[in-house]
């Protein structure tokens, strides 16, 4: 089974590398972009039973170390 | 899956990058076709990069000895004796064209390859510096190619956890398409515990060791030795990625095993990989290698045996490890998290044998892979000379005052703060002088010993005068030691040329290697290691000559060195040197009055000497208060500097017999500016006669302003906005 | 007294920590590796050094906050033991749920290596009873994310507790503006745990410890330790 884990920053949270990016693009003339906030990305292979038993796997590392919770919401899909 | 291999076809021969003539010595030398595998190891042997076959013949006139120098060119680094049973170890070496290509991966593993070079001798890097030089900052790419070098070289450095403390960083628009990024790193072992490449004993097992193999940089050392078209981006795919992580864990891993004593020859995979890393320890050896490719540590599945001998993976070393050792060598490597894999033996045979899924690949004779690769001597013509520059013909376009703050804030003169503010230059804790002076100084463990480094080229000289230019090197950074305190001890060089099937480009080269050789005998300042990088051109024009040179002195005791700032109020300013006021290929002419013109000034190294050996006796006398060598911009910038790090002002007198801005902007060679107490001012000067040593009293230091002879008093605050702020300004203007 | 200085895969400032504790206490810590479960017995100080942990992959501090190890500082810590983090130490801390709040980006986004003044916020904690309050220090910065960032929350009860140890500023003490160098909010260089006894920072006072290498103000926070630690036994 393939999993993506998605990290993004928390919405309010200070993100300049996200700004730089905006401004990048901005200054490169790329039209309507309004804003840009970054992230990661996790592409994860498993080996689980079910799906059910993925997202528990998935859950957990995410609180304990793929995403800082203080900072970052985390969204798992199963691929 | 295997996929075939590909015919031997004279096309697949060129993009190879092997003449036609040269393929015909590869016929010769193996008796028949060889094959693709063999192919690609003959490339990767044979280029420029690896063989140094349009500059050995001229390299072997350079001198490389002295009572102090273990090791010299031909090893992973060069090696000095420093005393009480120290060595220094350092080397110098350019990652030009995959800077160009990606700025932050090209400039990682260029400082990652250079710190390998030095930690396989078995030192323990201390400090790391840089030369780099630019396209000129209206072109497109250059601040894109700033940032991102600039960061590259902070992200490996401060991540491994060495200090970067010194450089160079200039701009012209003849590096816009080709720039130059060269690293240098220096290193301290003891003598009696420096390892080489050399392997010995047969049937030894042949450890690899460090990240997996991919497929990166397939083909980078052609790449590097290839001259770059337009469409030099689309080469992307072969740079390298650079993991300082990974060469952290390696270089405790290495060191924790050569303390051991598990390590019988070593060798870092750098250009060319397991190729000429393997042929090196078996060539030097007399040996035979036979690698089983099977046992290759890959990153990627279906790696062919092409792509496994030609990968240039970073962060990987071979090693010849003492048998009865083996286990306690692998526990290490296990304990860091890093691969470690027997790849093959040493033999009797003299063959370098490749086997992989049960087929021989390659079976090539190791000693001719080396020494039959093919040598020349390539056609060069003298460059014509320029004419001598009288200063009476350059009119000055404006006052002396407004050129000294026009001469302080120029892209090349600029202050370089937004540059070594991004490198961690205070870990080790032993940045004794940091960066922004004449050299930086580092302290050895806990003293008193320091080392003083520095990086130098001027290549405006090379381009107007190669002899003069490369002895001007030399002498520049000779005297940039000298500044601080430390005797000169060797120099490692990085010689960046164009074109060398050029007749005037390898007539550069030729020429600055006769200046460097001149320059180097007449200062016992022996080349100890160092890196050719031929073929930066772009479109057909090649770049300005730039033999970049590093340079390593000793400073006996750390409490007595010499820095460039201003230390009290007046104070006497002396000047060592003699003055004709020279302003051909001047900093003054070409940027104040836009003029690249004129021969440049002429290097007398008997001066040079002996003006440097009298200013660092009066340091390790601690007769002085400041030092500072004077180089681009002349006096007036030297004392704008000093003036600018002290936070106190000068007021200079005027030179009788000399123009104006000939006096203060001249870059007359082998000269120093001092300071001193007025009681002191007098010893030196009796001493100075004694010498005959040309000494004069040019000013004193007062103030918070620089009064130039007959011009109004400038600020020190307009001064240091004008030197501290174009380049963050530059870099923060959006691309 | 007795120190171990933790050693994690990429940890590089460790020999700069550990000539600062040998300075101030005449005594060479221990050094402990990152798989270790416990400490070594009575230990009275653990220091987490500078650093790239595991090269800083995933996030700063994030893979070494979860280190065997840390099961043993933290139990450490709960039972009042003296915990200091510097530079990737203050991150791992945050990571390793020691401290509140996180450590991001720097403003400018570029790794920042210079001289850098502090506003000693307290002298009474174990760390800073060498210096006075309100003092302006000299210490030096080298850091890519340092940019201290928690929600309003926990900010109000770290500066309501009197937990903020150190503030960035101007080397005439005053706050705000450039003397900020990283974005850090409320100017924070350095956070102490609720009962005191941990705290993280990013400057690095272990590299001013010497009149030849930028000045001695870092020696203060060693000697306080070294004091008070004394005092206790």
């Amino acid at each position: 089974m393939k999993a993506r884990v998605t990290v993004t920053l928390k919405t309010g949270v200070l993100d300049p590398q996200g700004k730089a990016i905006e401004g990048a693009l901005k200054s490169l003339s790329v039209a309507g972009i309004a804003s840009v906030r970054q992230g990661k990305v996790f592409d994860i292979e498993l080996d689980a039973k079910d799906e059910a038993s993925a997202k528990t796997a998935l859950t957990t590392a995410c609180e304990k170390l793929l995403a800082n919770t203080v900072v970052e919401n985390y969204r798992i899909d199963i691929v | 899956m295997v996929r075939a291999e590909p015919e031997i076809t004279p096309a697949l021969v060129a993009e190879h990058g092997l003449k036609p003539d040269e393929y015909q010595r590869i016929l010769k030398l193996i008796g028949r076709t060889p094959t693709f595998t063999e192919l690609g190891i003959f490339s990767a042997m044979w280029n420029e990069h690896c063989s140094y076959k349009s500059s050995r013949l001229h390299l072997k006139t350079l001198p490389t000895k002295a009572p102090w120098v273990i090791q010299g060119p031909g090893e992973n680094a060069g090696v000095i004796d420093i005393g009480d049973g120290d060595a220094c170890v350092f080397k110098m070496e350019s990652h030009n064209h995959p800077s160009f290509i990606e700025p932050y991966q090209g400039a990682t593993t260029g400082v990652g390859g250079i710190l390998r070079d030095v930690f396989t001798m078995g030192a323990r890097p201390i400090a790391c510096l840089n030369l780099l030089r630019f396209g000129s900052p209206e072109h497109a790419k250059t601040r894109h190619l700033v940032g991102g070098v600039v960061a590259g070289v902070a992200g490996y450095g401060n991540s491994f956890g060495v200090p970067t403390v010194g450089g160079s960083v200039n701009f012209h628009t003849r590096y816009d398409g080709n720039i130059l990024v060269n690293a240098m790193a220096v290193g301290l072992a003891k003598t009696n515990e420096i390892f080489y490449a050399k392997a010995s004993g047969i049937g030894r097992p042949i450890v690899y060791l460090g990240s997996k193999t991919g497929r990166d940089g397939i083909h980078g050392a052609t790449m590097a030795s290839a001259s770059f078209e337009a469409n030099a981006e689309e080469k992307r795919p072969t740079v390298q990625v650079g993991d300082p992580f990974s060469e952290k864990l390696l270089l405790e891993a290495c060191l924790e095993i050569m303390q051991k004593g598990c390590v019988i020859a070593i060798q870092d995979m750098g250009a060319a990989g397991l190729t000429s890393s393997a042929v090196e320890m078996g060539a030097k050896g007399d040996l035979g290698i036979e690698l089983d490719l099977d046992a290759i540590p890959c990153r990627e599945p279906g790696m062919t045996a092409y792509e496994m001998m030609l990968s240039e993976s970073q962060e990987r070393m071979l090693m010849v490890l003492d048998p009865a050792k083996e286990k306690e060598a692998e526990d290490v490597f296990r304990k860091w998290g890093l691969d470690f894999a027997i790849v093959g033996k040493t033999t009797d045979t003299l063959r370098f044998v490749v086997k992989h899924q049960g087929e021989i690949k390659a079976d090539l004779p190791i000693k001719e892979l080396g020494d039959e690769a093919p040598l020349y001597d390539r056609p060069h013509v003298p460059t014509p000379k320029k004419p001598v520059l009288k200063s009476s013909d350059i009119k000055p376009p404006v006052s002396n005052a407004d050129a000294l703050i026009r001469l302080v804030s120029t892209p090349d003169n600029c202050s370089k703060r937004w540059v070594w503010e991004q490198y961690d230059h205070l870990i080790l804790g032993n940045s004794i002088q940091q960066p922004g002076g004449d050299a930086a100084v580092v302290r050895i463990g806990d003293g008193p010993k320091g080392l003083a480094m520095c990086t130098d080229v001027t290549q405006r000289y090379c381009e107007a005068d190669p002899v003069e230019g490369g002895k001007q090197a030399v002498a520049e950074t000779w005297r940039n030691l000298t500044a601080t305190g430390a005797l000169p001890l060797a120099l490692t060089d990085n010689l960046n040329f164009g074109n060398p099937e050029k007749p005037e480009a390898m007539g550069q080269f030729v020429g600055c290697v006769q200046g460097i050789g001149e320059a180097a005998r007449a200062l016992d300042f022996p080349i100890v290691s160092g890196n050719v990088s031929l073929y930066n051109e772009t479109q057909g024009r090649g770049i300005l000559p730039t033999p970049s040179i590093g340079g390593v002195g000793l400073v006996d005791n750390i409490e007595h060195t010499a820095t460039v700032a201003f230390k009290a109020e007046g104070e006497v300013i002396l000047l060592v040197g003699t003055t004709i006021g020279w302003l051909g290929q001047s900093a003054y002419l070409a940027d104040v009055c836009g003029r690249e013109e004129g021969a440049p000034p002429p290097v007398d190294l008997v001066a040079e000497r002996a003006n440097g050996d009298f200013v660092r006796g009066l340091i390790r006398a601690q007769q002085v208060t400041a030092v500072h060598d004077l180089s681009d911009g002349g006096l007036a910038v030297a004392i704008a500097e000093m003036a600018m790090a002290g936070g106190i002002g000068a007021k200079i007198e005027a030179a009788s017999g000399l123009d104006a801005h000939a006096w203060l902007f001249g870059e007359d060679q082998a000269r120093y500016v001092l300071t001193a107490t007025v009681a002191q001012a007098k010893i030196i000067h009796d001493l100075a006669a004694k010498q005959n040593i040309p000494l004069t009293t040019i000013g004193t230091t007062q103030g918070k302003s620089v009064q130039l002879p007959n011009e109004t008093a400038i600020a020190l605050d307009t001064l240091s906005h004008a030197h501290e702020n174009w380049l963050p300004n530059y870099m923060a203007h959006a691309g | 007294m007795k120190a171990a200085v933790i050693l994690f895969p990429g940890s590089n400032r460790e020999n700069d920590v550990v000539r600062a504790i040998r300075q101030a206490t005449g005594k060479q810590p221990h050094i402990v590796w990152h798989g270790e479960t416990q400490l070594p017995a009575g230990t009275d100080l653990v220091v987490l050094p500078g650093g790239f942990s595991y090269g800083d992959y995933l996030r700063c501090g994030a893979i070494a906050g979860r280190a065997n190890v840390m099961d043993a500082v933290r139990a450490h810590a709960a039972r009042g033991g003296l915990v200091l983090g510097i530079c990737n130490g203050f991150q791992i801390l945050c990571e390793g749920g020691l401290l509140p709040g996180v450590l991001m980006r720097n403003r400018d986004l570029r790794f920042i290596c210079k001289m850098q003044h502090l506003k000693v916020e307290r002298a009474d904690t174990a760390f800073t009873s060498a210096y006075t309050q309100g003092q302006t220090i000299k210490v030096a910065i080298a850091h890519g994310e340092g940019n201290y960032v928690a929600d309003d929350e926990t900010v109000r009860r770290l500066e309501g507790d009197g937990r903020v140890a150190f503030r960035y500023c101007d080397a005439n003490g005053h706050l705000g503006g450039l003397a900020n160098p990283n974005g850090s909010l409320n100017d924070i260089a350095g956070i102490y745990s609720e009962k005191m006894n941990v705290l993280g920072m990013m400057p690095h006072p272990e590299n001013l410890i010497d009149p030849l290498v930028g000045g001695i103000d870092g020696r203060g926070l060693f000697n306080s330790l070294s004091n008070s630690l004394a005092a206790v036994a």
